[in-house]
């Protein structure tokens, strides 16, 4: 009886079986996204962040190091305070934040650590320490910090941040998260592939209460972290802390080179910011007030400021006056007919001219080197002039980048021919009186102080420049780009050099340079210039080398609304190199007298009659 | 009585074959879900019988012995005592409430030292027994409603007192008790009722009750079209079918207010989880997700023994109970999961081939008892680890990790076996 109706109970059984095997050959077969959510689920993928390497000066003094900090953690299962009032003293918060950081810690995660408390110092973290036992569910991690040596360089170095959502857009090789801290400015951006080492991965199995359970498939899959590569900087921070003291309550750069290696030996900008601040806990309420200064503390003046060259651009003119063969140490241009004014002297020839810094005589200059060619009306002349001219300008550095290893620097602008074509609109629009200006170094002429410190080294070198650089060797073997090795010439042979030399020494000892900017036993040799700005009182520049005979320095002062080359900058440069020459500076008065200079109400003046700086110009 | 070369000689050794290898992988496997790559433990440990797969080893050990003792009792016993042990059982029931302790939100075990017992996994064998002996009478017969009706309170019975002990899962396996009584007479009117409710029960709460009527029209409009000879083309007709919709539709309309109102919150969720698979994945959903992302992650081979990240790190919940097939999909992959059940529909035609050759209706009416529970543990267990069914808290017979669990399959299929071994013994009444 009935004795069929097994198979029908089993027909019955092998479609529910049917249907299972079905779903599984979906679920385990065709869908790979169960895949993906397994891995999610299973594998903490945790990056271990090496340290930073750390930045020394050229004798090996520590500049930049890290300093282990300590972020309190908190899993909140385990969390049990007692004492609510004691912790709060213990770890110096208020209740509020206990509370609410404590409810957002729950409201994340009851098993997993939530950050409790961020950046703790070693001494903090010690005087918690025996409080710890009546804390359980808190434990430390630790973390690093930079840390500076010196309140002194912070713009060349630059300094690390949480990096910005644009730059994690941005990022080409998907390095970064959210979160990670990345070198911004300066040195610490230029280098931060070399800084940053090599971030380590491992991943770890995990349960589903987020405790690991050891590594994903032996440890196989994971990266050491490795540290990141120290720098060795070319800086000397002795004079780098003195030139800072110089320019303190003033605004505006000092960049001083070794001529021979390119080596920046130290570089002011000037007002700069103590950048000790600008990590941790600090760091937003610091960088606010930063970024809201009018005096712009964050720019990092001396490659990224703009500036005429003023008068210092009259040693370019002398040397490319010769090298193109239109002048030469005894040319004598009378004062006629020029534009310009002069201070009141007679004719004289090329080193007087230095000396006195005369406008007129380099009005005539630049016009034998615009005007003489033979073909054409007085507008393709002046664009054929101008052409060869700024061919040979542009090997000093103007109108391009240098190559220096810090973040931004800016090209400057070299004018010429396609520059003017399109300021004017269209070629023939312009000719020599439309653009004398930058006979003397005014006008359309912008550069940086870096530049003019290079155009020091160039002349000291009588010829050649290695492309400045702060860093002068990169990790064990200190090994360098062999750009930075490289010597370059300009283009100008060397005996054109002689006649400009004498005339800068002639500036300094009897010339536009004041008794402050002399140094009585180091033979300094430079030249001054007072840029015009629209907006406000004259920059004061001034470059120059020392010692005359094999230089070791090379240097240039830019000092913003203080008038006269010859009276603000040239004292400051003066006092730098004899203290790099000599390691002390003997005159006592004039070192009180420019560290205590104060130029700001000037330049607050200018910030109070225009928005932006004056010093960019565009 | 009986020696025990008896016994070896008579005894189905296929069938005992699957069940060792059944649990075999079983252990197999909840060794697998509760192995630690950090801490593997030796045998020799104490601790390994601290872990479930220690644990389970125990268990199976002492399976063994109560094997031996269902060979040894006489197989008459079983036909003879079978009320006494239905009412035996019923009366463990009804004190679990009030002796028992509480696991797992159930108040429905019995502690011995260490040993929890859970009586309504008994009551499963002791209903299969009283249902057998009862259908052993040659004068009952399941096409008469009197029969029916005491066969229904037979099962009935424990089925409400499962119920009172909020063992939910528990008393709906005794719906498998349909499969006994269908092979033994009862009219295929009534699975073919209770699959069709089913259906129907579903079919509310997946679509709108408009389109189960469109349906429902549509089925009887092709009914009158297509109309049999032996149903009359008449206005009666006509009205029996309209009063047929109306009827299904208002159960599918009950169906919301079943939900609603009578099921408790979170035997709701169950079946929200069931019908949305997004519904609350780290929450109400939480198991079923994990579920089906250990079993789908498994891919076509798995990821090999000891391999799985899923359940070996409690991302599913009760891996190694009710979800231990999980393990096994994830390690052993599309191909493991056919394997097993491939085997286990081989087992279960095995039973149902023993049972047939049974010559006492006891024995056979028991066989088909068992196959139905087993069934009815394989139907849910592994339709709610890959999101087919609602979450019950059943467990996977021989594979699941537990002492009951497996005690009472155990009890449950030796008992035929035994029964099996004499069926030349046994009388054709």
């Amino acid at each position: 009886m009935f004795s069929q109706r097994r198979n029908l109970i089993f027909l019955f059984f092998g479609i529910v079986g049917l249907l299972f095997i079905g779903k599984l050959f979906f679920l385990q077969v065709i869908d790979d996204t169960y895949e993906k959510a397994a891995d999610n689920n299973a594998i903490r993928k945790i990056i271990q962040i090496p340290f930073r390497g750390e930045v020394y000066d050229r004798y090996g003094k520590l500049i930049v190091y890290n300093t282990p900090v300590y972020d309190l953690y908190m899993i909140p299962r385990k969390a049990v305070v007692k004492d609510t009032n004691h912790f709060c003293r213990v770890f110096r918060v208020t209740k509020e934040y206990f509370i609410k950081t404590t409810q957002r810690a729950r409201a994340y995660s009851r098993v997993k650590p939530s950050l409790f408390l961020k950046h703790l110092s070693k001494e903090d973290f010690a005087s918690v320490q025996d409080a710890m036992v009546d804390f359980p569910g808190f434990f430390f991690e630790t973390n690093a910090f930079r840390t500076y040596q010196s309140h002194s360089f912070s713009n060349a170095l630059g300094y690390v941040a949480e990096i910005s959502p644009t730059a994690l857009e941005d990022q080409k090789d998907d390095y970064y998260r959210q979160g990670d801290y990345v070198g911004i400015s300066g040195i610490e951006s230029f280098y931060e592939e070399t800084l940053r080492g090599q971030r380590g991965v491992k991943y770890r199995m995990v349960n589903s209460n987020g405790v690991e359970k050891g590594d994903y498939k032996n440890g196989s899959l994971n990266i050491n972290p490795i540290s990141g590569n120290n720098l060795y900087t070319s800086i000397d921070l002795a004079i780098q802390e003195y030139a800072d003291s110089l320019m303190q309550h003033k605004v505006g750069s000092l960049v001083a080179i070794e001529p021979s290696t390119g080596e920046i030996l130290a570089m002011v900008s000037a007002p700069s910011y103590d950048a000790s601040q600008l990590t941790g806990n600090n760091f937003s309420k610091y960088y606010q007030q930063l970024a809201l200064d009018p005096m712009k503390p964050l720019l990092n003046r001396p490659p990224s400021a703009y500036y005429r060259p003023g008068s210092t651009f009259k040693l370019v003119q002398a040397l490319v006056g010769q090298q193109l063969g239109f002048i030469g140490p005894g040319t004598v241009f009378s004062h006629a007919g020029a534009p310009v004014k002069c201070h009141g002297h007679g004719p004289v020839d090329l080193r007087g001219a230095i000396r006195v810094s005369c406008n007129p005589y380099f009005y005539h200059a630049f016009r034998k080197m615009i005007y003489d060619n033979t073909t054409g009306d007085t507008y393709e002349r002046s664009a054929k002039g101008l052409q060869r001219w700024a061919d040979l300008v542009a090997n000093f550095g103007f109108g391009r980048k240098l190559g220096v290893d810090l973040g931004n620097e800016k090209k400057g602008i070299l004018p010429n021919v396609e520059y003017y074509n399109s300021v004017y609109k269209g070629e023939k629009m312009w000719k020599f009186s439309n653009i004398y200006s930058i006979s003397i170094g005014e006008g359309e002429i912008v550069v940086s102080p870096l530049k003019m410190a290079n155009l020091a080294a160039i002349i000291a070198n009588r010829g050649w420049y290695i492309p400045p650089h702060v860093v002068k060797g990169v990790g064990l073997q200190k090994s360098i780009d062999p750009f930075y090795k490289t010597p370059v010439k300009v283009g100008v042979e060397s005996k054109y050099f002689n006649v400009v030399i004498d005339g800068m020494e002639d500036a300094v000892t009897h010339g536009t340079v004041e008794a402050d900017g002399r140094i009585p036993d180091i033979k300094m040799v430079g030249k001054t210039g007072t840029s015009q700005n629209q907006k406000g009182k004259d920059h004061s520049i001034f470059i120059a080398f020392a010692p005359r005979d094999n230089p070791k320095i090379a240097i240039a002062v830019f000092v913003e609304n203080a008038g006269f080359g010859g009276s603000a900058a040239a004292p400051i440069a003066s006092l730098v190199v004899e203290k790099y020459l000599k390691r002390k500076v003997d005159r006592k008065a004039v070192e009180t007298k420019f560290m205590n200079m104060n130029y700001l109400p000037n330049a607050y003046s200018v910030v109070r009659k225009k928005a932006a700086p004056d010093s960019t110009k565009k | 009585m009986t020696d025990s070369n008896h016994i070896q000689g008579r005894i189905d050794w296929i069938t005992v074959g699957f069940y060792v290898l059944f649990v075999g992988l079983g252990w197999l496997n909840i060794y697998s879900a509760v192995y630690s790559p950090d801490a593997p433990l030796a045998f020799s440990d104490p601790a390994f019988y601290n872990s479930n797969a220690g644990k389970q080893l125990v268990w199976i050990g002492t399976s063994f012995v109560l094997i031996i003792c269902i060979l040894v009792i006489d197989f008459r016993f079983f036909e003879s005592f079978a009320l006494f042990i239905y009412l035996g059982l019923l009366l463990l029931l009804i004190a679990v409430p009030f002796l028992g302790v509480t696991i797992n939100g159930s108040h429905s075990w019995f502690k011995f030292g260490s040993v929890t017992i859970q009586p309504a996994e008994f009551a499963k064998t002791a209903t299969a027994l009283l249902l057998a002996k009862y259908l052993n009478d040659p004068l009952v017969n399941l096409t008469k409603f009197p029969f029916q009706w005491k066969a229904a309170l037979i099962i009935g019975i424990p089925m409400v007192l499962i119920i009172g002990s909020n063992e939910t899962g528990s008393a709906l396996v005794f719906a498998s008790f349909m499969i006994l009584l269908y092979r033994e007479g009862l009219p295929g009117a009534y699975p073919a009722l209770f699959i069709g409710g089913i259906v129907l029960f579903v079919s509310a709460l997946l679509v709108q009750a408009w389109i189960i009527l469109l349906v429902l029209v549509i089925l009887a409009g092709l009914l009158v079209l297509f109309m049999p000879i032996y149903m009359q083309r008449d206005p009666k007709t006509y009205l029996r079918l309209s009063g047929a919709i109306a009827g299904i539709m208002t159960l599918a309309l009950l169906v919301d207010w079943v939900v609603n109102n009578v099921l408790k919150e979170h035997q709701r969720n169950r079946i929200r989880v069931l019908i949305d698979p997004g519904f609350d994945p780290r929450g109400l959903g939480y198991q079923v997700t994990q579920s089906k992302i250990a079993i789908g992650s498994g891919g076509f081979w798995g990821k090999g023994f000891l391999g799985g990240t899923q359940t070996k790190f409690d991302f599913v919940p009760e891996q190694s109970t009710d979800m231990v097939f999980c393990t096994i999909g994830e390690e052993h992959g599309f191909v493991g999961v056919l394997l097993m059940i491939i085997f286990f529909l081989g087992f279960l035609w095995r039973l149902m081939y023993l049972a047939d050759l049974q010559r006492s209706r006891f024995a056979r009416a028991y066989g088909f008892g068992l196959v139905g529970i087993l069934f009815f543990h394989f139907l849910v267990n592994i339709g709610m680890t890959i999101g087919l069914m609602p979450i019950m808290g059943i467990p996977l017979p021989f594979f699941s990790y537990g002492g009951s669990s497996l005690w009472s399959f155990t009890i449950l299929l030796f008992i035929f076996l035994k029964l099996d071994s004499h069926r030349s013994d046994m009388l054709s009444r």
